[in-house]
């Protein structure tokens, strides 16, 4: 039902991936003016399906195994390549992306296609099958790797920093009113946690508080920041806003309380869960605030896993 | 229950595009107000849900919920797609209702979250 839509993983490389990244490079050709016995050791030695034949680097013809079975057949083994060659070859630029590759050995079914140059139409490499098979899978470990690598490397910067304590400090700003825009820090914040290689748990929790006081600046205020630092046995996150401040803290803490407007509602937050469910997820939580000047939210994250502990 | 096996129960379409068939999801939650989802919601889950903005995906994405299902056929903006695209939140449609969706995956073993509670 959804084949149209879905494009695999695979599909967008062979999309990304252009046929000289795959093609091999080392083409075994042979002149036009030789006899066909020549190309017995080729074939042979090399394990190959087909040889392009070329004069001064432009391709002229293709001569295939089956083609050279027939001669056998035939005893035709003094011929020139020239009169057994398939002279019109069906070929592809360096340049194509890979589908291409892919859709026409789909419509012709060859066993390979020699590759030119756009610019002077002069041999350049071959592909087969299995070229595509090994670039796309070379292609797919690398993106692996560079993830992995990623996330190695960030996490090593707390053994190639020399300090005796180290701290991060991580600013996000956040726009009061601007749902579209809501949720930027949090998921900006969680990806940067996972990066420096803190555990899926932790960042999680993390990332759920920062999101809910993130709605919170959005929802209910004329805009503030957001400033995390990671320490050395807990993150910290500091939420701050211009106002219009709690009146009561005490009631804004209850589960289901809520001033919220029905925008905000609409949009499936404003169910008076928010701070509640800070509280929850933060070891530590503290909510101070002016009436006018303004709200400091502080969550306490702790590295250790504290709970097990105790 | 496997992922694909989820899409055959619910009818569902991918909008996503590339996603693991096999991956394993053991637990659903569903509902329309994203902060009940925050508070109950487990890593790995399917999410179910007739709300349609870009605060489902980032709940999803905080929340480590790995597909969430827009239910009653509600179809959401390209700018949902794209960024649950980014986040490796996969997105599937069904025109089913939210009752008929999460019966049908709790008939066929989908654990669900259970209780509700604030505690730690
Ligand atoms: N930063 C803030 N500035 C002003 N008021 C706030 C702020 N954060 C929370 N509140 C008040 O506290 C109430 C409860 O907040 P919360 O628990 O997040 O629930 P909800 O956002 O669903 O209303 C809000 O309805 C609002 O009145
Ligand atoms: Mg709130």
């Amino acid at each position: 039902m959804d084949n149209k839509r879905t494009t695999t993983k695979i599909q967008e490389l062979t999309y990304e991936l252009k046929i000289k990244e795959v093609m091999s490079k080392n083409v075994e050709t042979v002149g036009s003016k030789m006899p066909v016995s020549h190309l017995r050791d080729i074939l042979y030695n090399k394990r190959i399906s087909g040889i392009p034949i070329v004069n001064d680097n432009n391709l002229v013809g293709l001569i295939s195994i089956e083609d050279f079975i027939k001669c056998l057949e035939h005893n035709e083994m003094d011929a020139l390549v020239e009169d057994k060659m398939t002279k019109n070859v069906k070929t592809l630029y360096a340049d194509e992306p890979l589908v291409h590759a892919v859709m026409k050995f789909e419509k012709y079914g060859f066993g390979r296609f020699p590759v030119i140059s756009r610019k002077d139409k002069k041999l350049v490499g071959i592909i087969t099958k299995s070229d595509i098979i090994k670039g796309v899978l070379k292609k797919l470990e690398t993106a692996y790797h560079d993830e992995e690598e990623r996330r190695y490397r960030a996490s090593h910067i707390f053994n190639d920093v020399i300090a005796d304590e180290i701290f991060f400090k991580f600013q996000y700003y956040v726009e009061g009113k601007n749902f579209d825009k809501a949720g930027e820090a949090a998921t900006g914040l969680k990806k940067t946690l996972y990066r420096l290689g803190l555990s899926p748990e932790i960042v999680r929790r993390a990332a759920i508080s920062t999101y809910e006081a993130e709605i919170n600046i959005v929802a209910f205020t004329k805009g503030g920041r957001i400033t995390a630092y990671l320490e050395p046995h807990q993150i910290r996150i500091v939420i701050t806003d211009k106002g219009p401040g709690i009146p009561d803290i005490e009631k804004a803490l209850q589960p289901g309380f809520s001033t919220a407007p029905g925008w905000v509602r609409e949009l499936g937050f404003g169910a008076g869960m928010g701070l509640p469910n800070i509280k929850k997820f933060a070891d530590k939580m503290t909510l101070k605030s002016t009436v006018e000047k303004g709200t400091r939210l502080v969550i306490i994250i702790k590295l250790s896993d504290y709970r097990n502990e105790d | 229950m496997k992922i694909m096996e989820i899409k055959e129960i619910l009818e569902a379409e991918v909008l996503t595009g590339e996603y693991d068939p096999e991956t394993e999801i053991e637990i659903g939650c569903s509902s329309d107000l994203m902060s009940e989802i925050l508070a109950f919601g487990k890593p790995g889950a399917i999410l179910l849900t007739s709300l349609t903005n870009i605060q489902v995906i980032n709940t999803a994405n905080v929340s480590d919920i790995k597909v969430v299902c827009f239910v009653m056929g509600k179809i959401p903006d390209e700018n949902i797609i794209n960024l649950a695209r980014k986040n490796d939140v996969i997105v599937f449609i069904t025109k089913l209702t939210t009752f008929e969706s999460c019966g049908r995956l709790y008939k066929n073993g989908l654990k669900s979250c259970s209780y509700f509670n604030l505690d730690k």
